[in-house]
């Protein structure tokens, strides 16, 4: 994790940060008509998983718990847009808000649950709830057809007459997504309530002594981190067209935890780094070797002893530390 | 009328009696120091004042008011200011933030201008000015503690508890302390656990001896001085 702060006041950051964000936005745009297709359906997905990591990080990065158990927002944004779509012929924009509406309902009760712990038993608990979810996607397997999962029909997913599969406003949904994101995160931290996340992060009996309610920021936060991956979620089912209960299985807890290691915990543009730098890794190595894995391990153990805050946190660190 | 009270205020752990019915009381405007020997249950009655340590029975009052049952920070957001006795900032980030979270909390509407103007007035009254881009954890220990406090003035309190504030410090940062203090009186109500009696004869202007979790004592500087059950209570443990 990184420090951070106003080394420069509150002034120079809140000109910065959404400069940088909208360079950010702008490039992903103009890219766009410059890279051949395959990358741009590569960069689509990546920014729709970015999503999901910027959602871990708002938890993990900036207010320092732990979850194991994130795939399950992930899914609930899923299902709960895929789910009506498919049985009920439920339009994409409903359909999008249901998907929100179950992720904040989904960690809400976690949240209220899990935060009666902390450290390693708060992961194992959100673990646990996790796993719960996973298993019931199973359980209801005559509806959500478990891990063989289903397809979301393409005529069913367009909005206002704009076809979500076609590639160019496919991408720039993601984007739209995205770049939404990325605005909301970089607007939170610079509040009052962002800036307490770090504070419990750093100290928490300090935040506390300062008159801060430690444990409502925390549940706010496993709320909007929830809720952020479950866009993620919903968003991908409907980019996609597919939900299945890989997406809820623990595996898809532990990406963003690397996603945001990688690029760096508590920074703004960390999640987009580390997603896109992963999903690279695996798609460059497996082009060479059948054991690209191997290639991929071995990388991520490189940056974890050469870089242990993540690329942006490294560049934080070195040359910009009013990196937000 | 006192601005803090307590009732029969009492602490166990277990089989050990930390602080036993003790019945306290802090007019508003006075810099009241709190003296004892080691264990005598100073920190343990102050940590109950503001919150962090559950009373296991009696009554806390603040400012007319009730707060036996209240969470730390809602006490805090009454007016109270605490620095721990081991200092306890936040190492990883800038002075200016240190400083700008205890700022924000009180404000209504905490607009980034208002913020910057009493994080730089408050870093100056306590002498750290110039280092707000500095991370606190690279601070000496001296000018660690000074930063607490500056955290503690920040919050603007009504009483601030200030838990061996000169711990640790070099004779010449005790001296710029009882200064700070001197400028203090009149503005806040201080409560200070302190061991060093220079400090204590000072800037206190009433001083509560507390021994084995009881009061002993309570007076002015120079009576307690030649308080005979005080000066046994220290030599006891010495």
């Amino acid at each position: 994790m990184t420090t951070s702060g106003g080394c420069a006041g509150e002034r120079t950051a809140r000109v910065r940060s959404p400069l940088l964000h909208g360079g950010i936005v702008a490039l992903l745009f103009a890219i766009h008509f410059v890279l051949p297709d395959y990358h741009n359906g590569n960069l689509a997905r990546i920014m729709v998983l970015a999503v999901y990591a910027m959602g871990y990080n708002l938890l993990f990065g900036y207010t320092g718990l732990l979850s194991l158990g994130h795939a399950l927002f992930f899914a609930a944004g899923m299902y709960g847009l895929a789910l009506p779509m498919h049985h009920f012929g439920l339009t994409p924009v409903p359909a999008f808000i249901l998907g929100l509406a179950s992720a904040l309902a989904v960690s809400a009760v976690v949240g209220f649950l899990a935060l009666r712990t902390s450290g390693v038993a708060f992961m194992i608990v959100t673990l646990m709830f996790a796993q719960a979810g996973f298993l019931t996607i199973l359980l209801f397997g005559d509806y959500t057809r478990g891990d063989e999962g289903f397809v979301i029909q393409q005529a069913a997913r367009s909005v206002a007459g704009i076809d979500l599969t076609d590639p160019l406003n496919r991408y720039m949904a993601a984007l739209l997504v995205f770049g939404s994101s990325l605005a909301f995160t970089g607007w939170l931290v610079q509040t009052r309530f962002g800036r307490c996340l770090v504070a419990i992060r750093e100290n928490e009996e300090r935040a506390r002594l300062l008159g801060y309610d430690v444990l409502r920021h925390k549940l706010v936060a496993v709320m909007l981190s929830g809720t952020m991956s479950g866009a993620s979620g919903a968003a991908y089912a409907l980019l996609f067209g597919y939900a299945g209960a890989t997406f809820a299985s623990v595996q898809y807890s532990i990406f963003p935890l690397l996603w945001v290691l990688l690029g760096g915990a508590g920074t703004t543009a960390g999640p987009l780094v580390g997603t896109l730098f992963m999903f690279y890794l695996i798609d460059l190595s497996s082009g060479v070797t059948s054991a690209y894995m191997l290639i991929a391990g071995l990388a991520l153990v490189l940056l974890t002893l050469f870089a242990p805050q993540g690329l942006a946190g490294e560049l934080k660190r070195r040359a910009l530390p009013w990196l937000p | 009328m006192s601005l803090l009270d307590t009732r029969h205020l009492t602490k166990n752990f277990g089989g050990l009696h930390a602080v036993r019915d003790v019945d306290f009381e802090l007019p508003e405007g006075q810099v009241r120091a709190i003296i004892g020997p080691n264990g005598a249950g100073k920190s343990t009655f102050v940590g109950m004042l503001c919150g962090r340590i559950g009373a296991t029975s009696g009554q806390v009052r603040f400012a007319g008011r009730d707060i036996t049952g209240l969470p730390a920070h809602r006490r805090i957001r009454l007016g109270m200011a605490y620095t721990f006795q081991i200092t306890s900032v936040f190492a990883r980030l800038t002075l200016h933030e240190n400083v700008a979270l205890a700022v924000r909390r009180r404000l209504e509407k905490p607009a980034a201008d208002a913020v910057d103007d009493k994080v730089e007035s408050v870093l100056v009254r306590v002498g750290l000015s110039g280092r707000s881009g500095q991370f606190a954890g690279d601070l000496s220990y001296g000018h660690q503690r000074l930063l607490e406090i500056a955290m503690g003035l920040a919050q603007e309190p009504r009483l601030f508890i200030l838990d061996e504030p000169t711990q640790g410090l070099a004779e010449s940062e005790v001296e710029a302390f009882k200064s700070l203090v001197r400028t203090l009186s009149g503005e806040t109500t201080l409560l200070v656990i302190e061991h060093n009696m220079s400090v204590v004869m000072e800037t206190a202007e009433f001083v509560t001896v507390l021994d084995a979790g009881r009061i002993l004592a309570e007076g002015a500087p120079a009576e307690i001085r030649e308080n005979a059950a005080v000066q046994a209570a220290y030599l006891g443990t010495a």
